[in-house]
């Protein structure tokens, strides 16, 4: 069975093949970057939900009531919680973002300081949000 | 001095680059438009997360309030720019075909203008 594995059969370890993704250790720094843009994407779908709820409120009482149906709905209220996240995330990455672009936090241990602040105070700021929203 | 020197100056020289000869405004706007989606996206949140959304005339007269009327047309300019501009850059580095990616640019260019005109038009009925 291993002999069958050996890539070469020179009787030398088999080398490593990188990058393997498999394998691959993630890192923070890459995954936000990542997480930026596709949190940017998304948040340009989500622009639709903003579209739907203005169009029917000018429309009148009884689209608004519809879509309001829909946005109550558990699904619908999952997709905004999605929505909610990202939009936090992308804010409070978008500033961190700002901050390097005039050139302040590059060193590597305020880049991960600022990281995980960012993850942290997106999700404290998502659940202040829906408190907000239930308790009103 | 040397005739065959040419007569442009350095500044005209350097400025115009890139493909497509605006890179550097791109870039600029999409700052522009961040910054100022950092304020309007907090109000946004703090309006929605606040307001009796489930009640049509509540959510009329939060619209039309003339103040709330201009941060959301702001916020809707600046929302669709900005969307605009990051999508153009996540195109440009993703799809190598270059008629695909101008298609593409120019889909999400078309479908931002048309939402964006519609949630527009949809405030300024409400308010007026």
């Amino acid at each position: 069975m291993s002999d069958s594995l050996k890539i070469n059969n020179s009787g030398s370890k088999p080398r490593p093949l990188s990058p393997h993704l498999q394998v691959y250790k993630w890192q923070l720094t890459s995954l936000m970057s990542i997480g930026h843009r596709a949190s940017g994407i998304a948040l340009s779908l989500g622009t639709f939900l903003i579209v739907i709820w203005l169009v029917a409120l000018a429309a009148g009482p009884e689209l608004f009531s519809y879509v309001h149906q829909v946005i109550s709905h558990w699904f619908g209220q999952f997709i905004l919680l999605g929505f909610s996240v990202m939009l936090f995330y992308h804010l409070l990455n978008g500033i961190r973002h700002l901050s390097w672009d005039l050139g302040y936090g590059f060193d590597i241990s305020t880049v991960y300081k600022t990281g995980y602040a960012v993850l942290v105070a997106s999700l404290i700021l998502t659940s202040i949000t829906w408190l907000t929203v239930w308790f009103n | 001095m040397d005739k065959n020197k040419s007569m442009t100056s350095p500044l005209k020289s350097a400025k115009g680059l890139g493909s497509a000869k605006h890179g550097l405004s791109h870039w600029i706007a999409q700052r522009v438009t961040a910054i100022a989606l950092v304020p309007l996206t907090i109000w946004f949140v703090s309006l929605i997360a606040f307001m009796k959304s489930s009640n049509y005339e509540s959510a009329i007269e939060t619209v039309s309030n003339p103040l709330n009327a201009t941060l959301f047309l702001l916020l809707i300019i600046a929302t669709f720019w900005h969307a605009q501009l990051g999508l153009q850059v996540v195109i440009e580095d993703y799809i190598a075909n270059k008629m695909t990616r101008m298609t593409l640019i120019i889909i999400t260019k078309f479908i931002l203008a048309i939402i964006g005109v519609l949630s527009a038009l949809s405030v300024l009925r409400i308010v007026l």
